[in-house]
């Protein structure tokens, strides 16, 4: 089966049911790069936007957190904050 | 072409072993990101499941799949929690190890050694603590698991009591660890290392199950050995079963001291888990009565002449003394009959007819109740980690 033909159909059933589609690519914006170095090593980043879009600040806050002290994530002060805000900013609970 | 040609395609092109279709029933009450990262896959030695992540795989059963009691071994939902997890070549010579402070000796079990004990058998329900955790309202962070993390098998294989008995177990043993095969990614990841209380260990109904269903566990259920803890989630049904340690000691293990714990007196609980409770939380237990739809599917075209409610029911082996089902969003509720019970900690399935309806949506709830007369609450007790989620199932068809 040719490429062009894959992706017309790919196309095809998003556009019937966003339900289906397959795990885009994180959305670009400041902190992108660190959150793919950091957050991939143990389990594939699907979990974020799997927790998507209803964590506080707080609560992305604290999962990064549990990830460092509980699971030992090895990421330094800079590079967790640079990761919380791109996820504050790309899958973060909308502010009310 | 033919369709089989258009998933495989897709599958190909995404790095997949095979298919992404559309599933216009995946609930609505999930968080958007979830609906949007879940797709059909098949990996494997299974029929397509909903993949919520692929490392480590976390796979869960269409709820199509719940129109009978057993669930097949091919679409048993798949959970883990650490990405190193192993592939058959890691468990070629495989053993099963006995010992621990509170055992009299070390002993080491291969599949053979197991097979030569009396063998015995149990149909019972495997449910993901998490099950539904993606339901609840609020939405808590975690494995984002929709109606399908549970399945019910026949497992097979000896007392997890004559494998201890083989050990010889001390007077101060107070709990039996367990670990299995897989590991972390990186060293500073707490193993996933659980444990039970003695009584629990001992109980006629928990068993080493080296069978599923007539055949081999699955690898990704836990081949060549798992343990079954009729009753209670399967956060403690280790798979890959290596180590059992017969401890004077209760485990301190994040997955035990941390995760997996509902706050304390929240749950009704049958047989405590006393060496692991403390002020505030106790770690999770026993099952709640809870009870699925699986036929009309959310969404699905019913018949106005009328058409058949087919599902699932069941508890932590109470019992289930009936199902309720409504078919106008929870105003009305009628008795669904309930089909043979095979045996206490299986799916009980149900089935009700329904009369006439009038053209137009209607919204299907189901209740069930068990013979402790513990039934599923209208809404979801809060807790942290999303646990016990059994608020009424609902679901909308189009009667045409
Ligand atoms: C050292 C290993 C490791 C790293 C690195 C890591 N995680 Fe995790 N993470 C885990 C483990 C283990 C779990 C639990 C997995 C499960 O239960 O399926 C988890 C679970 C999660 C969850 C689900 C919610 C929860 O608390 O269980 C989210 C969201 C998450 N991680 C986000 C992240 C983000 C964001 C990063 C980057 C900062 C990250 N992880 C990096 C190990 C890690």
């Amino acid at each position: 089966m040719n490429r062009p033909l894959v992706r017309f159909l790919l196309l095809a059933c998003c556009v019937i049911s966003p339900a289906a589609a397959q795990r885009a690519p994180l959305p670009p914006g400041p902190g992108k790069d660190v959150v793919e170095a950091g957050c991939a090593t143990c389990h594939s980043l699907s979990y974020i936007p799997m927790n998507s879009r209803f964590l506080t600040p707080e609560v992305w806050k604290a999962e990064v957190t549990k990830m460092r002290t509980a699971f030992g994530a090895p990421i330094d002060d800079d590079a967790a904050n640079a990761i919380i805000a791109y996820l504050v900013a790309n899958f973060g609970a909308p502010s009310k | 072409m033919l369709r089989r040609d258009v998933l495989v395609g897709v599958g190909a092109l995404v790095g997949h072993k095979a298919s992404a279709a559309t599933m216009p029933w995946l609930s609505p009450d999930l968080p958007d990101g979830t609906r949007t990262e879940a797709h059909l896959v098949q990996v494997p030695g299974k029929q397509p499941l909903i993949q919520l992540s692929d490392r480590p795989p976390n796979l869960e059963t269409p709820v199509q799949a719940f129109r009978t009691a057993i669930t097949p071994n091919d679409q048993f939902f798949v959970r883990y929690h650490l990405a190193g997890i192993p592939d058959a070549k890691k468990l070629d010579g495989w053993k099963l190890e006995i010992g621990g402070d509170a055992a009299e000796r070390s002993v080491a079990f291969g599949m053979q050694q197991l097979n030569d004990l009396p063998q015995t058998e149990i149909i019972a329900v495997c449910q993901c603590s998490g099950n539904r955790r993606g339901l609840c309202q609020p939405h808590v962070p975690g494995v984002e698991w929709g109606y399908g993390a549970m399945g019910c098998a026949t497992w097979h294989g000896p007392m997890l009591r004559d494998v201890l008995k083989s050990a010889g177990i001390k007077p101060e043993a107070v709990e039996i660890w367990l670990n299995g095969v897989d590991e972390p990614v990186l060293a500073a990841t707490p193993a996933f290392h659980k444990s039970l209380p003695l009584a629990r260990a001992l109980a006629d109904e928990t068993i080493v199950a080296t069978s599923m269903n007539g055949a081999p566990l699955p690898l990704l259920n836990g081949f060549p050995a798992r343990l079954i803890v009729p009753g209670w989630t399967s956060t403690y049904w280790m798979k890959h079963l290596s180590n059992i340690t017969i401890s004077s000691k209760p485990i301190d293990n994040f997955w035990m001291t941390k995760a997996y714990r509902v706050p304390a007196g929240m749950f009704p609980v049958a047989d405590p888990f006393t060496t692991q409770n403390n002020a505030q939380t106790w770690p999770i237990t026993g099952m709640v009565v809870n009870s699925l739809i699986a036929s009309p599917i959310a969404g699905e075209q019913v018949d106005r002449s009328g058409f058949t409610i087919r599902g699932v029911a069941w508890d932590r082996g109470n019992g289930i003394a009936r199902v309720d089902v409504s078919l106008d969003g929870g105003n009305s509720w009628q008795g669904a009959l309930l089909d043979r019970e095979l045996g206490r900690f299986a799916f009980r399935t149900f089935r009700l007819a329904t009369g006439p309806l009038p053209r137009g949506t209607a919204e299907l709830r189901v209740r069930a109740t068990s013979d402790s007369k513990e039934t599923q609450p209208d809404a979801w007790k809060v807790n942290p980690a999303g646990y016990h989620n059994n608020v009424p199932q609902r679901l909308t068809v189009t009667v045409v």
